[in-house]
């Protein structure tokens, strides 16, 4: 008799479950009604997605709210990759109206998945043509840097080394344990680094990039999750044992600005090897299916101006693409752009990137 | 006289239970069969190939191996250093107890990236024990390496989840009569038939509840494996993290997460059994009575016990919170001095005042929802004599079993419509915190609610006590000191910000340690020293938090 009794409430348990679904996938149901919006911006909220490492100064956000009397929503979600992830997977109703965060490889895939509307910004005439990796214009280039070796210049001098000028020499002996990278699973600077590699090994040959890594594993090179890992807790700048670390191009200048003593120099330096270093492009394109189409051309349009430009790279530390837009003094004092990055064909990675991570973790980590 | 037993076994529990129920239905079962079902049928036809692929590959099953050996270990681990100072705290006072427990629960609010710098500050190759054992011993290299190795893996689970055992377990062996011990041991039983004929069985409720749980965040174990063990170590969760968040392949991890459920439901519906065979009413006594004193070996034990816990808990909070005060020479406030203006002009700064405060907001609002919640569904688990009754209790507990990124992209595709859209919300923040909270409390009441003694209740009821009084006099006092371990372990689940990584958050809603993420962000000492003096602060915060839990009283309510 008890048993009956709760097996009843079970079943009404789950009926009011089912109810309760139902009537939130009822409320799932049109979403063909956006009308997109024109002249009045008034009052509307444009949302950027983009990733956690985006940065740019309070004041010039609300310049840009000012002038078109709207609000400006930033929704940051995980690193470059899984914020993108994020949007492919939302693309049937978006999270937000544009997205920033995406890159001279990634836009392939960002394409294909068919995320972004086409824009032409006007203000692409002041962008030098180097930097415009989507001939399509679905995705419009907001910024640069390189990702590459960091060193920490007393550690070297106390090891009596200098910073290395071809990767080969980093499967020398006076580097063991010495290397820090991060992995190309897990973390965006790593899988930059690994393709990379790529480019300055190639895949066929004498001595192939897996070789390389496997002389790296075999001379200790360290391997850690994320960016944060490896600066923070590996660099020797920090306590580590690495003297070497997977960093950017901005890193030494941004050790000048938050220094905790002023400084007049750097602690850190980069090793500009010379086909090694990783030209990664930064842009924005607007999400497909956004009712805000008009706002979000501004938004773009106000990205690539002066007043934006000039304000990444002492938040987001890399370089504005508008022709001409200063820099800070750190940047011209203590930081390097190298003359030849490695390069790479966007369409071959995103065809390739699958196969190469799993060949990495089989060589580095198996 | 049925009639009186029904009344006073199910009462109202099974109606209130619709809550729980709904709540879980919304949050939970609805956004995961979806993303599931994206991974599992794309274009609406289910295919199963995925789960041949990840169930004959060698490389996936290595994975389970490992995720289920190494949560096992860490498990009897930390069950082997909790068990002792469960028994010190549940049965004897010392000085400093209340702070010593507090501090002890503060690893679980630690995002595992500090932990990690304590870690090394204290074993890490240059860190204070290699120095000490350097400049003792007179060893050329570090002696200790064991950073990116299993060993540390090990010890953070324990570091982390040695506080679950400590309460779970000493909140039920405080309300123990010792009496009962004292009469086996006239009775001349020796010290360990005792414990093994006597104590065990009326304390194994809560050893196994606790185990329960450690298991379930060691078997689910994401930041430790990947940031303390390195890339070489990767858990189910781990794998289902890369194969969906970064790999984007869907099917493969949706098939992973079937998997990953499969086993934790498998466990935790054994251990429902189990546990429900192991219940025994016990006569509860109030704390006072269970004081006594400690024997010279038990002082012994009780201090290596506690060496040991002093080491490897405090030793890498220590470190930070030593490492957040030095500057290049000496010591300085420096570092905390800018965290209310910031270190640049970012908009996407939120200022100490407000990070601390949406933390302790969300936290909060965490213990108002997760403490009745999981209050409700202990007292209907306990009373209820369904068939189901442990399929169900499985189920509410499937949330700590369950890769938070599936969950996450789940909720990204289901809650995303009005009036449900909460993809970016601050309410799916607690939902979160909810969903990985109300399980401690549920496991901590439910082992207090199922040793109460039936006919305490009856007796109420033929003294004419209705449902209601008589759970507010008799059941109420009694589960109250379980109920305070789920609201300390809720608050800081939430205080902890599990998750939050995986969802969207506006940058108002920013807490604590989404300010420490923050703030490591860019290269330079002092965004370091600005992280450090952050997670010294949320550590010190939540330490209080934990003191005021505890001292927390409503007229007799938490005597026992």
């Amino acid at each position: 008799m008890r048993i009956s009794t709760d097996w009843r409430s079970l079943k009404l348990a789950a009926a009011a479950f089912f109810v309760v679904a139902l009537i939130g996938a009822a409320c799932g149901g049109d979403d063909d009604d956006d009308e997109p919006s024109v002249a009045e911006l008034r009052g509307e909220t444009l949302t950027l997605v983009t990733h956690a490492s985006f940065a740019i100064s309070g004041d010039t956000i609300a310049a840009f709210e000012a002038q078109y009397g709207v609000t400006v929503e930033i929704l940051p979600a995980g690193d470059a990759v899984e914020a993108l992830n994020r949007v492919i997977l939302t693309k049937g109703n978006p999270i937000g109206d544009v997205m920033f965060g995406v890159d001279n490889i990634s836009y392939v895939r960002a394409l294909s998945e068919g995320i972004f509307e086409e824009y032409e910004s006007p203000e692409l005439d002041n962008v030098d043509g180097r930097w415009i990796f989507d001939d399509s214009n679905h995705v419009t280039p907001i910024n640069y840097g390189y990702v590459l070796f960091n060193y920490q210049k007393a550690a070297l001098e106390s090891g009596g080394l200098t910073p290395p000028t071809t990767l080969e020499e980093l499967t020398l002996p006076a580097w063991a344990g010495r290397v820090a990278v991060e992995d190309p699973n897990t973390s965006s600077p790593g899988q930059q680094f690994m393709l990379a590699t790529i480019a300055y090994f190639g895949e066929n040959g004498q001595y192939t990039w897996l070789d390389f890594w496997r002389d790296m594993r075999a001379n200790d090179v360290i391997v850690t999750a994320g960016w944060e890992d490896a600066y923070y807790a590996q660099f020797v700048q920090y306590g580590g044992e690495a003297w070497l670390v997977m960093s950017y191009a901005t890193s030494p200048p941004a050790e000048v600005i938050f220094a905790e003593e002023p400084l007049d120099s750097s602690p850190t330096g980069n090793a500009i090897i010379p086909n090694a270093s990783y030209l990664q492009i930064e842009g924005v394109g607007i999400l497909k299916g956004t009712p805000r189409r008009a706002l979000a051309e501004k938004f773009i349009d106000f990205m690539l101006g002066a007043r934006f430009q000039e304000d990444i790279p002492g938040n987001m530390f890399v370089y504005p693409v508008r022709r001409g837009a200063s820099l800070p003094q750190e940047f011209v004092d203590f930081a390097d752009v190298p003359e030849h990055p490695a390069e790479l064909d966007p369409e071959q990675v995103e065809a390739n990137l699958e196969r190469w991570l799993d060949e990495w973790s089989d060589v580095v980590l198996r | 006289m049925t009639s009186l037993r029904v009344v006073a076994r199910s009462g109202g529990w099974r109606w209130l239970a619709l809550v729980p129920i709904a709540f879980l239905g919304v949050f939970f079962v609805w956004p995961l069969v979806e993303i599931l079902r994206t991974g599992l049928a794309p274009g609406g036809d289910l295919t199963l190939s995925p789960f041949g692929t990840v169930l004959g590959d060698d490389f996936y099953l290595g994975r389970l191996w490992f995720t289920l050996w190494q949560a096992l270990v860490s498990t009897l681990l930390t069950l082997l250093l909790g068990l002792p100072s469960a028994y010190a705290f549940a049965r004897y006072d010392f000085p400093g107890k209340t702070l010593l427990r507090a501090l002890t629960t503060v690893p679980f609010v630690m995002p595992t990236i500090v932990v990690a710098f304590g870690f090394i500050a204290l074993i890490g190759p240059s860190g204070l024990i290699n120095d000490l054992l350097q400049s003792v011993f007179g060893f050329d290299e570090p002696p200790l390496r064991i950073m990116n190795t299993i060993t540390v893996i090990l010890l953070a689970h324990v570091f982390y989840n040695y506080t679950i055992v400590m309460r779970t377990v000493s909140a039920l062996w405080a309300n123990v009569d010792p009496r009962t011990e004292e009469a086996a041991r006239v009775l001349g039983a020796s010290p360990l038939q005792v414990f093994l004929r006597v104590t065990f069985p009326q304390i194994a409720p809560a050893i196994a509840a606790s185990a329960l749980l450690v298991f379930m965040f060691t078997f689910t174990s994401f930041g430790v494996v990947l940031i303390l063990g390195g890339p070489e170590f990767a858990t189910l969760e781990v794998t289902i993290y890369n194969l969906t968040a970064r790999l984007f392949r869907l099917p493969l991890a949706a098939s992973l997460s079937i998997v990953q459920i499969v086993f934790t439901f498998g466990f935790m519906l054994l251990y429902a059994r189990l546990q429900e065979r192991s219940a025994v009413p016990i006569s509860f006594q109030p704390q006072g009575a269970a004081r006594s004193r400690l024997s010279r070996r038990g002082k012994a034990l009780a201090g290596l016990n506690f060496l040991i816990v002093g080491v490897l808990l405090l030793g890498p909070m220590l470190a930070l919170v030593e490492r957040s005060f030095r500057a290049t020479e000496g010591y300085t406030l420096d570092h905390y001095r800018r965290l209310e203006s910031g270190l640049d002009q970012n908009v996407l700064f939120v200022p100490l005042s407000e990070s601390l405060g949406n933390s302790l907001q969300f936290a909060a609002t965490t213990v108002a929802i997760a403490v009745p919640l999981g209050t409700i569904v202990a007292f209907w688990l306990a009373r209820s004599r369904g068939r189901w009754r442990n399929v169900v209790d499985a189920l509410f507990m499937l949330p700590l079993g369950v890769s938070a990124v599936t969950l996450g992209f789940g909720i990204l595709i289901t809650l995303d419509t009005p009036p449900l859209d909460l993809r970016a919300s601050w309410l799916i923040l607690v939902i979160a915190h909810v969903l990985v909270a109300y399980p401690f409390v549920v496991r901590s009441v439910l082992a207090v609610a199922r040793s109460i003694d039936p006919r305490l209740r009856e007796a109420a009821a033929v003294l004419g006590a209705s449902p209601l009084r008589a759970f507010r006099f008799v059941d109420l006092p009694i589960a109250a000191r379980a109920i305070l371990v789920g609201v300390t372990f809720a608050f800081a689940v939430s205080m902890g910000e599990f998750g939050a990584s995986l969802l969207l958050t506006r940058p108002e809603n920013s807490t604590l340690p989404i300010a420490i993420f923050r703030s490591l962000g860019q290269p330079g000492a002092e965004r370091l020293g600005a992280a450090l003096a952050l997670s010294t602060i949320l550590m010190t915060v939540s330490a209080l938090g934990f003191i005021l839990i505890e001292r927390a009283r409503y007229r007799d309510i938490g005597e026992f």
